[in-house]
This record gives C-alpha cells, sequence and structure tokens, in this order.
C-alpha cells in the first residue's frame, strides 16, 4: 500500500509537469524573460500548487506523524547560509540559460531528443559532483 | 529565434493544483518532501530504504508524465533552445546549484513555502532573481549569441 501511494504521488507529479506546459523549455524561459515575450504560466503553477499544498500541509503536520513512517523528514536549518545564497543563484543560472529545473528535464527525457538526456546526465553529474566533493 | 508562447492559466494551474497534491499525498503517507533535486540525487547517492521511496516516486513520475504527454501531445513539439555546450554548462549548474542550496522549485518553491520555511522563500527568491536577470543577459544584452 506505502509503495503504491509513493508511486501515485510521483504520477500526480508528472501529470502536472506535462499537463502544466513546464516541460517546454520556450514556455519556462519566455516566463524568466520580463521584458521581451513575458509568460506567466509558470507563475499560475505555483500559485496552484501552493494554494493546495499550504492548507493541506497545515492538517497533515497536524496529525502528528505520516500514514506510513514513524515521522516527517523536514530539513532543520533555520539558517541562510552561504551555500544556500550560492546554490540558488548557480541554479537560477543553469535555469535560465536552459529553460529547465530537476522535474520537467527528467520529463523532457520521455520526448526522445537526444539533447535532453545530456542535459539531465549533466544535472545528475552536478549533484553527485557537489554532494561528494563540495559538501563541506 | 525567440518566440512567444502561448499563455495558459487554467491548464498550468491544473498542473500546479497536481503537483501540490502529489507533495501533500507524499508528506501524509510517508513524511517526505516532494523536492525533484534531492529525490533524484538520493535515488542515485543513498542506499536501501532511503534510496527506495525516491526510485518509486521517480518510477511514478515517469508513468504519470509518459501517460499524460501520450494522452495530451504536451511533448511534441519541445526543443532544447541551446547548443549542446551550453546545455551541458546549464545542466551542471543546476545539479550543482540545487544541491549545495538544498532544493529547486518543487523542493524549495512549493513544499518549503507551503510550510513557510524561511530559508525556502529566500532560495525561491533568489533563484528566480538569478533566472530572470540570467534570462534577461541572454536575450536583451548578449542578443542571439548564445
Amino acid at each position: 500500500m506505502k509503495n503504491i501511494v509513493i508511486v501515485l504521488a510521483g504520477a500526480l507529479f508528472g501529470a502536472g509537469i506535462a499537463i502544466s506546459g513546464m516541460a517546454n523549455p520556450a514556455k519556462v524561459q519566455n516566463f524568466l524573460d520580463l521584458f521581451g515575450v513575458w509568460d506567466p504560466s509558470l507563475a499560475f503553477v505555483m500559485g496552484a500548487a501552493l494554494i493546495v499544498a499550504t492548507p493541506a500541509y497545515f492538517f497533515v503536520f497536524k496529525a502528528g506523524k505520516p500514514k506510513f513512517a514513524e515521522r516527517f523528514h523536514l530539513p532543520e536549518r533555520k539558517d541562510i547560509d552561504r551555500k544556500l545564497v550560492a546554490g540558488a543563484v548557480l541554479f537560477g543560472m543553469g535555469w535560465g540559460l536552459s529553460g529547465l529545473c530537476p522535474a520537467p528535464a527528467l520529463v523532457a527525457i520521455l520526448s526522445g531528443i537526444g539533447h535532453f538526456v545530456v542535459f539531465a546526465l549533466a544535472m545528475l553529474a552536478g549533484m553527485i559532483l557537489q554532494r561528494q566533493f563540495m559538501s563541506r | 529565434m525567440v518566440e512567444a508562447t502561448t499563455f495558459t492559466p487554467y491548464i498550468s494551474a491544473f498542473g500546479g493544483a497536481l503537483i501540490g497534491l502529489s507533495a501533500v499525498l507524499l508528506m501524509w503517507s510517508v513524511g517526505r518532501i516532494a523536492g525533484i533535486s534531492g529525490i533524484v540525487a538520493g535515488a542515485a547517492l543513498e542506499h536501501g530504504e532511503e534510496r527506495n521511496w525516491r526510485l518509486l516516486f521517480l518510477l511514478g513520475l515517469f508513468i504519470g508524465a509518459g501517460a499524460t504527454a501520450a494522452l495530451s501531445g504536451a511533448l511534441n513539439d519541445i526543443q532544447p533552445l541551446v547548443s549542446t555546450p551550453v546545455l551541458v554548462t546549464a545542466g551542471v549548474l543546476v545539479g550543482v546549484g540545487t544541491s549545495m542550496g538544498s532544493g529547486c522549485t518543487s523542493g524549495h518553491g512549493v513544499c518549503g513555502i507551503s510550510r513557510f520555511s524561511w530559508r525556502s522563500i529566500v532560495a525561491t527568491c533568489l533563484f528566480m532573481l538569478s533566472g530572470f536577470v540570467t534570462v534577461f543577459v541572454m536575450r536583451h544584452v548578449l542578443g542571439e549569441g548564445l
């Protein structure tokens, strides 16, 4: 049951990315082009996700523990450190250049276009590089 | 060539609601944050139970996206926007950046803001600002050079 729910959550996420248009890099890059051919669609994706998740999270946390686990796994850090800032800035640069963030990057692979596989592998390499060699 | 894309408020909001629902379902069931950068990195580097739930989530993500794309044609005319060297550079930046900054659009932008995490609010503002500046420089300063 637990595993089915996890797969279902993933499927909802994938469907959401695909249907929202966010797997189209042109749409994402146009969202970031405030002074050009601005397409505000992505703001509606995030807005709707927040409208659903914010009140629902409140009730989920109020229950005290998850249905199939002992506890909620939440980050404990509260401070704004240099890594958070630098990481967000670097991510934004890559996002702007390509029009791809992690979830759409995975979904775009399904188009069968090899360039998107290359992007996803570069992204994965970046993650592994950072975690293995830059994490201290 | 920079081309305008169609503004799709309803279908985009519907997709966003599904993403929100996914985040809620994952937190309700196994107490985990639906942050794709962390899920991908963890699926590659963790072991045992820590890896398993992430692989299951990614399996679902591909199934859900694949089925939706097959029905809607959502992936029919997407294309990479930049040359392969730029694409690789961008991929490494996204990978290093999300790992260093502990999250991406989903983990910080959706899950973090929904639980009023100050770190996520700051990170989201910063990566958006960085994205705006990057696209501005790319399209309006450098022109079509990339």
